[in-house]
């Protein structure tokens, strides 16, 4: 590479950086100015101390620990069987995890709400069509991270030795190939967290607590406060893909977004 | 292997039933509900063609669609061609070696940084009273004296491009490197300047994978819903917002209308999808 044309490199990843950095620091700096005239945590301690966002996010992070309980309980053992029993499965399976990224988010609330409003399927209060379309969501990056997680230890190998020492198939599954995986379970569900902690739409529209509903109530009405909210929703994004890239030291694969 | 397994079999198949049955209870069945519902009459409950035809007669639900075309093509376009630069500059233009690993990271993080905490952070910066439009008042040039507004179409392109030139880095970058040095060395020494290198061997190489990962940024951006309903309280005229109003039951009392404009989504969604894949085909021959 020339001399000269580094120059323009350093120039397209400054104005990257800046792209990136400045809304945060924005954010931030709103966020210190809730008392009048100085720098202060006021809005953070006012969040915190509001009832109100506690149990909001309380039951986000109740919605997700739920998805990633789900998403383990329905796509290992079917990750699993497919690698190991049925491979003619695999492309149905592969197409209908890869559907939410060509059904938007707002295009399949609209299905799941009007399909499960009206009897004999009148579960649309039930927290569990709320998990069931979190599922759904996260469904591309947990049955992806598991099914890759699954290609890199040998699967046939670890049940055929469990079955000559005599394991039955759950403790096969949860004894044996759980604990080889759970590094690409981890990444699945903390990237699954993150996703459910940030998603707005189905809680809205399924009118269910959750943090993304509330933080956006919070825009109308306070000021400083979201501000801190963002801050505190950035930190948590932060973080989940943090211990991803921790745990899957030297196995990372790009981790592609969720619902916007 | 096919006669002893066969019990054994069938028991797979019945294990890997709860997905299956997951799976169509709540994508498979609600999907095709919008699919099937598109073509009956609300009322009558008979076939109709009235509700796709009444998509293409309104002028707003048109405008929605146009607009919602316009601001993913405007921002995966952007959004592609920056985020094209800013990962070759990170692998190929360089820069310190920890640039790379950061932007990495750093995209990651913003690709999945959207919604409502994504509308906030623009509004803090670009606002009447953000940030920056501060700065740029500081020094005598407020851009809403100049018709900019962030609540509309380009205030939201540049909120959209947050999340757009990320995803381009993340996807793009395994191509970036697929670009072998020998081909760059090689055509020096025949004699190429950069702009013929570029022209006859990098371009042609990285066009497919460039153009559908665009692909994938339009199809990003078509389908985004929280980020424009937080920036705007749901008064730009999207066509996910207009779902979302519908869906809300505000306005236009026919659900039919609404299961169309699902429809009318996903078609344009499957479409840019398979173009993907074929686009996807052709790297493949090049990048291994």
């Amino acid at each position: 590479m020339k001399r000269g044309s580094r120059f323009w490199w350093w120039l397209v990843m400054i104005i990257g950086i800046l792209y990136f950095f400045l809304p945060l620091i924005a954010t931030f700096v709103f966020s210190l100015k809730a008392k009048l005239g100085v720098l202060s945590f006021q809005a953070y301690s006012n969040v915190f101390s509001d009832p109100d966002f506690v149990r909001n996010f309380m039951y986000s992070v109740l919605w997700a620990l739920l998805t990633i309980v789900v998403g383990i309980l329905l796509f290992v053992p079917t990750a699993y069987l497919i690698r190991l029993r049925v491979p003619k499965a695999r492309s149905a399976v592969e197409f209908i995890t890869l559907l939410p990224f060509v059904i938007p988010a707002i295009v399949f609330v609209f299905g799941l709400v009007r399909t499960f409003s009206q009897p004999p399927l009148l579960i649309v209060n039930s927290p569990a069509l709320l998990i069931a379309g979190y599922t759904v969501l996260s469904m591309p990056y947990m049955y992806r991270a598991i099914d890759t997680g699954l290609r890199a230890i040998d699967v046939r190998t670890l049940t055929e030795a469990g079955q000559s020492l005599g394991a039955n198939w759950s403790s096969i599954l949860f004894d044996i190939i759980l604990p080889n995986i759970r590094v690409a379970i981890l990444s699945g569900a903390f990237l699954s967290f993150a996703i459910v902690i940030g998603e707005y739409i189905i809680a809205q529209y399924l009118a269910k607590p959750a943090f993304a509903p509330y933080m956006a109530y919070m825009i109308q009405q306070k000021a400083y406060e979201p501000a801190a909210m963002a801050i505190l929703s950035f930190a948590l994004t932060w973080a989940a893909l943090g211990i991803i890239q921790l745990v899957g030291r030297g196995r990372g694969q790009a981790q592609v977004p969720g619902g916007h | 292997m096919a006669r002893p397994a066969r019990p054994k079999m069938s028991w797979a198949w019945l294990g890997i039933m709860p997905f299956f049955l997951f799976a169509f209870l709540f994508l498979l069945y609600p999907s095709s509900t919008i699919v099937v519902r598109s073509f009956v009459d609300s009322k009558t409950h008979a076939f109709t063609l009235k509700n796709i035809l009444d998509l293409f007669s309104s002028p707003y639900i048109l405008g929605a669609y146009w607009i919602s075309i316009k601001i993913s093509l405007v921002t995966s376009l952007g959004g592609g061609i920056f985020g094209f630069l800013l990962a070759y500059a990170a692998i190929r233009g360089g820069l310190p070696k920890i640039l790379r690993s950061s932007l990495m990271t750093f995209s990651g993080v913003a690709s999945n940084f959207a919604g409502v905490p994504l509308a906030f952070a623009f509004i803090a910066l670009l606002s009447p009273t953000g940030l920056l439009i501060g700065w740029m008042r500081a020094l005598g040039y407020n851009p809403y004296f100049h018709g900019f507004t962030l609540y509309t179409f380009w205030g939201l392109s540049i909120v959209y491009m947050y999340f757009q030139f990320p995803l381009m880095v993340l996807i793009i970058a395994p191509a970036i490197d697929g670009l072998r040095r020998e081909w760059l060395e090689a055509s020096e020494n025949l004699g190429a300047n950069s702009f013929q290198y570029w022209r006859h061997i990098a371009l042609p190489i990285l066009l497919p994978s460039i153009m559908g990962t665009m692909i994938l940024l339009f199809g990003n951006s078509f389908g985004a819903f929280a980020t424009a309903q937080a920036l705007t309280g749901g008064q730009i005229n999207l066509a996910t917002i207009v779902i979302g109003t519908q869906l809300r039951g505000d306005i236009m009392g026919d659900p039919g209308l609404g299961y169309a404009m699902c429809l009318g989504m996903v078609v344009v969604m499957s479409i840019a999808i398979a173009l993907y894949t074929i686009l996807q085909r052709r790297t493949e021959r090049w990048l291994r």
